[in-house]
């Protein structure tokens, strides 16, 4: 593997990790296919592939959350059976999971020493928290309730957490979804300070651009299978994206957009007072979407996405004229009102609010579609419902066991094509879109992208909310940034300065100072 | 009235310690995610079998042991289906009660209105000769001493030992818990029978010390109340003594209303417990903000852990 | 070795039928070394607890006379159930229906009123949803659980009961015993066939069961009740509202246990005594499982427990073995089918440890 040298990295050694043809049948699929890898000291090697590659599962495996169904683990050339996690974290793996295994109910110091294997003594504990954060800029107070932070402070209690057991090799799991561009880069500078230390990491990641920006090598995985072994420094984003997705990246279309001069979708000084201290305040949003145009907004989660979709879906209520819909005041009106003026959404989840996972995709398509002809006198009719469901499935190209098939059986991709489908087969003067291409693959997000905005071409305000921001530059006419509450204003995407959004979405820069 | 009270704060002791020992467990299961809704069903067979064990002869400590290890015994029925199998934990903890007040009848049968004696009340040498707090507090017999340590051994090891900290992260979470690799499963199985334990205890109470004699369905809702203390207690576990004292006090409240000289419907004392259930869930289940930080936030749910 | 279950994509659509046939078989499996260590004859005493109570026609109505209630009931419950709803106090709506109705017999059961066995049908509904509008209130309003209001609201039923029957609606002839009068020919359900005590009011059971698969299998408020006990995230956003689900099922449980009191009262008891439930709520929730949440497995689900009921009456008899063995069994049978349940979902693997 030629790259670049950090001072300080061992060459020559025997690998820190290494496995050879590691196999894991999870979930009903081959996730893991014959993967074989090999990090050296000191080094930061990626593991590069899209949603559903298999990365997550080989970094389980790793860890020792999960166990191979067959092949070898070399940890520095001796065979190892990483039994459990405890088992793991002796040998000195530490892990960054993307899903953060913390408690909000307990404080820092506490959910840190649920991982330690050592004495239970918070206090001294406290002290080590403070210095070690202090070193590389991760600083968190121990005896605050974990749920008083932020999500970015939240990732440092996680980091702080792997760093405290001395690790050999550090795994992060997809860590930047959950930053803004400038923290990305702090962390990007912490991660490069403990491999010139000799520590190892292993850097899980989609992102073709940190790929090549912070890492010395990558495996690419697709379809459960090591496909390359690359060089990032030598191969460009294209061609990793090749090797990732096994062809072109398929492009996304936008035409202009005619935009209606009169905004369906208006929120006009939109404040809500959250029930508990685990929720975010909105503050004196306002917002307005036309039809024809997509508005993007743009965020870290955790900063009041959740809870404005929620004010504009009418999952919550309010003031009556907060939310105004064609005009007409609607903030006081419950979903099902909302929906029939034309509101269609799709939740950030889908498994349990965008879909029932154990019912049948018949039942799934009444969930929102019941409006359309589905019920006479208070009764299902089920013919209809059928053809529904199967149309759905054959415009959208669902791959399934059928229109009776539970929508747990779907992959995640297929999955949101049927929610993002049903929606769209609702014919709606207003979609509200939350994360739409979370966890889905390339190629089905590539769809879904091209359905949003082939929609609010064809007339319909859509307003979408993204972690992703590539994403959102990608499809959305105008953009503005989400953070603590508080709403930029929108501005158009041609021409949107990516560090100027970087640091809105901190909360830093003039965006703040006037919210129109 | 004034000779009365002293035998009312005293029943009242009495009459809460039932409650504490089965709240308590039952809070402990809870903690870690398991609501067990059979705890009327342990008590029952904890009481039969310390009646049975006391009956054969045997010492009041052994038979209260039984008791326990009945109790425990019995949580293992709701522990295999709830914990292990993932079942619906509503329908598991009524299928325990149904059982256990059915095996408890069954096996009580004969023992149908006999007595045993009772538990003998510690007669603490100088205090229990203090005025007015010597005989409430000082001349009670062991196991009413032994429910207040009990609450601060559960309290001390919830809130000040790492092994409660991860009964509690495990009730909070169990995939994030199992993701750092506690062994979830094990672990409920532990506090399921930590919760039957002292379900037992409680039902041994009742017919060793209470009323010692055994009849068919004798604790008369006590289990259910118990649920809804750890309710009341916001899972704190001497919140729930207070809640436990004040139900003491109402239950005993019906044996001497009549020496205040008020004529009340027997009937209508006798539900005053009852009623006053469903007042004090009302009452604290209004505070979202307690509730969200204090209730378990996993509680009820089948976790299967992904292998 | 290791005993792993693995969640299946797909239901296993014969479980769901097995599942109870499974929990029977185990149950009365479970039942021989209990029997034995008491014993008794394992074949012999099963045989008079599943066979001999069906072997005369009076041993035939007396199964269905006893199913009826259970049926109704759990019906009720079913609809809570799938909505997560859950109505642990169906023994106490059954008992409230039963004094209203019997209160209706009382006052106007001399006049031979043709109207009377529906209105003490209605009063018995009524009763019954009111004491559900309690939980359901509680539950809407202030957050609390229905479990335990609607099961503290069953003791106090029951004391309200044993006030009436021991004071204000006691027999004035009745040696003071506490019991009412018994209730006069035309607030009584008369008999299908002469001599035995099935009555009429299975009909009203039947009817029920096909409204309750209309309601449930058909409807779409009986659809937003499943989606809403499945996934209540799914069902607030497709804006289904939880509180309409919680009223609605509450009040249709306690309008089912509320009419079957009164059929209870009106038929087979003649007149309100302390008890008159030897545990049909509890029962009628193990029928609800064991019919698999469904009309039609509720039928053949509460002809079971009815068998269970006589068969213990039966044994209690003959053996001198107490009834409350008989619920242990019933306890037992729900206990092995939540068991048998998990193989709808889950498929057993072992794995080498």
């Amino acid at each position: 593997m030629a790259g670049g040298r950090h001072a300080g990295a061992d060459e020559g050694l025997t690998p820190r990790l290494e496995l050879k043809g590691v196999s894991k049948r999870y979930a009903g699929t081959l996730a893991n296919d014959n993967v074989s890898l090999c990090i050296g000291h000191g080094r930061i090697h990626a593991v590069l592939g899209e949603n559903g590659a298999g990365k997550s599962t080989l970094m389980k495996i790793i860890g020792g959350a999960l166990q191979a169904d067959s092949g070898e683990m070399l940890w520095q050339g001796e065979p190892v059976k990483m039994a459990s996690p405890a088992a793991a974290r002796r040998l000195g793996i530490g892990m960054v999971h993307q899903h953060f295994s913390l408690f909000e109910t307990v404080t820092v110091a506490e959910n840190i020493a649920v991982a330690l294997d050592e004495e239970f003594d918070l206090t001294a504990l406290a002290g080590k928290i403070r210095e070690l954060g202090g070193r590389y800029g991760l600083h968190v107070e121990p005896h605050r309730l974990l749920h008083h932070l932020s999500v970015g402070e939240r990732q440092r209690v996680e980091i702080l957490r792997a760093l405290l057991q001395d690790p050999k090799l550090l795994i992060l799991d997809e860590p930047t979804s959950v930053l803004a561009p400038q923290a990305a880069t702090r962390l990007f500078g912490v991660l490069r300070m403990l491999a010139a230390a000799g520590c190892s990491i292993l850097y899980v990641t989609h992102k073709l651009d940190e790929v090549r920006e912070l890492c010395d090598s990558a495996t690419i995985l697709r379809q459960g299978r090591v496909v390359a072994l690359a060089d990032p420094k030598q191969v460009d984003s294209a061609g990793l994206a090749r090797l990732m997705v096994g062809a072109a990246l398929p492009a996304v279309r936008r035409t202009g957009c005619s935009r209606e001069p009169i905004a369906r979708l208006r929120a006009v000084a939109l404040s809500t007072r959250p029930p508990d201290a685990f929720a975010t305040a909105l503050r004196d949003i306002s917002l307005e979407v036309c039809g024809g145009e997509i508005v993007g907004i743009a965020g870290v989660s955790g900063n009041g996405q959740s809870e404005l979709a929620s004010a504009l879906s009418g999952e919550t209520t309010g003031r009556a004229d907060a939310v105004l819909f064609d005009g007409e005041p609607v903030g006081h009106l419950t979903v099902a009102a909302r929906r029939a003026r034309g509101l269609a959404c799709v939740p950030e989840e889908r498994l349990g609010r965008g879909a029932v996972a154990r019912m049948p995709l018949t039942d799934n398509t009444l969930l929102t579609a019941h409006a359309m002809g589905l019920i006479r006198g208070g009764l299902i009719r089920r013919a209809r419902v059928g053809a529904l469901a199967r149309s759905i499935i054959e415009r959208f190209g669902i791959k399934c066991a059928g229109s009776s098939a539970p929508a747990q059986s779907l992959s995640g991709g297929n999955l949101q094509k049927f929610i993002v489908g049903r929606e769209v087969s609702l014919s709606p003067r207003v979609l509200i879109a939350s994360q739409p291409t979370w966890g889905v693959d390339v190629a089905a997000a590539a769809y879904l992208r091209q359905s949003l905005i082939d929609l609010s071409r064809s007339g319909a305000a859509l307003l979408v909310f993204s972690e992703e921001l590539d994403e959102l530059l990608e499809i959305c006419d105008r953009i503005a940034v989400i953070h603590q509450g508080r709403l930029s204003a929108a501005k158009p995407c041609t021409g949107a300065h990516l560090e100027h959004i970087g640091l809105a979405m901190a909360g830093i820069g003039p965006a703040f100072q006037s919210a129109a | 009235m004034q000779h009365l009270l002293i035998p009312m704060l005293t029943g009242t002791l009495v009459a809460a310690t039932p409650l504490i020992y089965a709240a308590m467990g039952e809070l402990v299961a809870e903690r870690s995610g398991v609501l067990n809704l059979g705890v009327e069903g342990m008590m029952l067979i904890g009481a039969v079998t310390a009646f049975a064990t006391a009956f054969a002869g045997y010492p009041a400590f052994v038979a209260a042991a039984a008791g326990a290890a009945a109790g425990a015994a019995s949580s293992l029925m709701f522990g295999v289906l709830a914990v292990g199998l993932a079942a619906n934990q509503y329908a598991a903890g009524l299928a325990l009660t149904i059982v256990g007040s059915g095996l408890s009848g069954f096996i009580g049968h004969r023992f149908d209105s006999s007595t045993v004696t009772s538990i003998t009340r510690i007669h603490v040498p100088v205090l229990a000769d203090l005025p007015f707090i010597g005989p409430v507090v000082f001349n009670q017999d062991p196991m009413v001493y032994l429910a207040l340590a009990l609450t601060a051994a559960v309290w001390w090891f919830l809130f000040r030992t790492k092994a409660g900290l991860v009964v509690r992260i495990i009730g909070e979470s169990p995939q994030s818990a199992l993701a750092i690799g506690y062994p979830v499963i094990r672990i409920r199985y532990l506090t399921t029978m930590f919760g039957g334990g002292m379900a037992g205890l409680g039902g041994a109470y009742l017919s060793l010390a209470y009323t010692p004699l055994w009849v068919e369905d004798m604790t008369a809702g006590r289990g259910w109340i118990a649920l809804a203390l750890v309710v009341f207690a916001a899972w704190r576990p001497w919140r729930l003594v207070m809640g436990a004292w004040l139900f003491g006090g109402m239950s005993v409240l019906q044996l001497f209303v009549q020496g205040f000289g008020l004529k009340v419907p027997s009937e209508m004392l006798s539900s005053l417990p009852y009623v006053a259930t469903i007042a004090v869930l009302v009452a604290i289940s209004r505070n979202p903000r307690v509730l969200r930080q204090n209730a378990p936030l996993s509680l009820a749910q089948p976790f299967l852990p992904d292998r | 070795m290791r005993i792993v279950l693995e969640p299946r994509a797909a239901p296993r659509r014969l479980m769901r039928v097995a599942a109870p046939l499974i929990a029977l078989l185990a149950t009365v499996l479970a039942s021989v070394p209990i029997l034995l260590a008491l014993g008794l004859n394992p074949l012999s005493t099963l045989k008079i607890f599943f066979v001999e109570p069906l072997n005369s026609p009076n041993g035939l109505s007396e199964w269905l006379l006893k199913a009826s209630p259970l049926v109704l009931i759990a019906l009720g419950l079913a609809v809570g159930f799938r909505a997560n709803v859950w109505n642990i106090g169906a023994e106490g709506m059954f008992t409230v229906g039963a004094i209203c109705a019997g209160w209706l017999a009382l006052h106007f059961g001399a006049g031979g009123h043709a109207w009377l066995l529906p209105a003490m049908m209605l009063a018995g509904a009524l009763g019954g949803m009111a004491w559900a509008a309690i939980p359901a209130f509680l539950r809407t309003c202030a957050n609390t659980s229905e479990i335990l209001v609607s099961l503290m609201l069953n003791y106090v039923a029951a004391l309200i009961l044993s006030y009436l029957v021991n004071g204000p609606m006691q027999d004035p002839e009745g040696l003071n015993y506490p019991q009412t009068s018994v209730f006069a020919p035309s607030a009584m359900f008369a008999p299908l066939i002469a001599g035995l005590r099935i009555n009429v009011s299975i009909w009203v059971t039947l009817g029920a069961v096909f409204a309750a698969w209309l309601f449930l299998e058909r409807s779409f408020v009986g659809f937003q009740m499943s989606v809403s006990g499945a996934a209540p995230g799914a069902a607030r956003y497709a804006g289904f509202r939880q509180g309409r689900m919680i009223w609605l099922s509450l009040l249709i449980s306690g309008a089912a246990a509320g009419v079957a009191g009164m059929m209870e009262a009106a038929g087979p008891l003649g007149q309100l005594t302390p008890v008159i439930s030897p545990g049909y709520g509890f029962a009628a929730i193990i029928v609800a499982f064991v019919g698999r949440l469904s009309p039609l497995g509720i039928l053949f689900g509460g002809l079971l427990l009815s068998l269970l009921y006589l068969g213990g009456e039966a044994v209690q008899m003959s053996l001198n073995v107490p009834a409350s063995l008989a619920r242990s069994f019933q306890g037992m049978l729900l206990f092995f089918l939540l068991a048998a349940d998990v193989l709808i979902w889950h498929r057993v693997r072992l794995k080498r440890a």
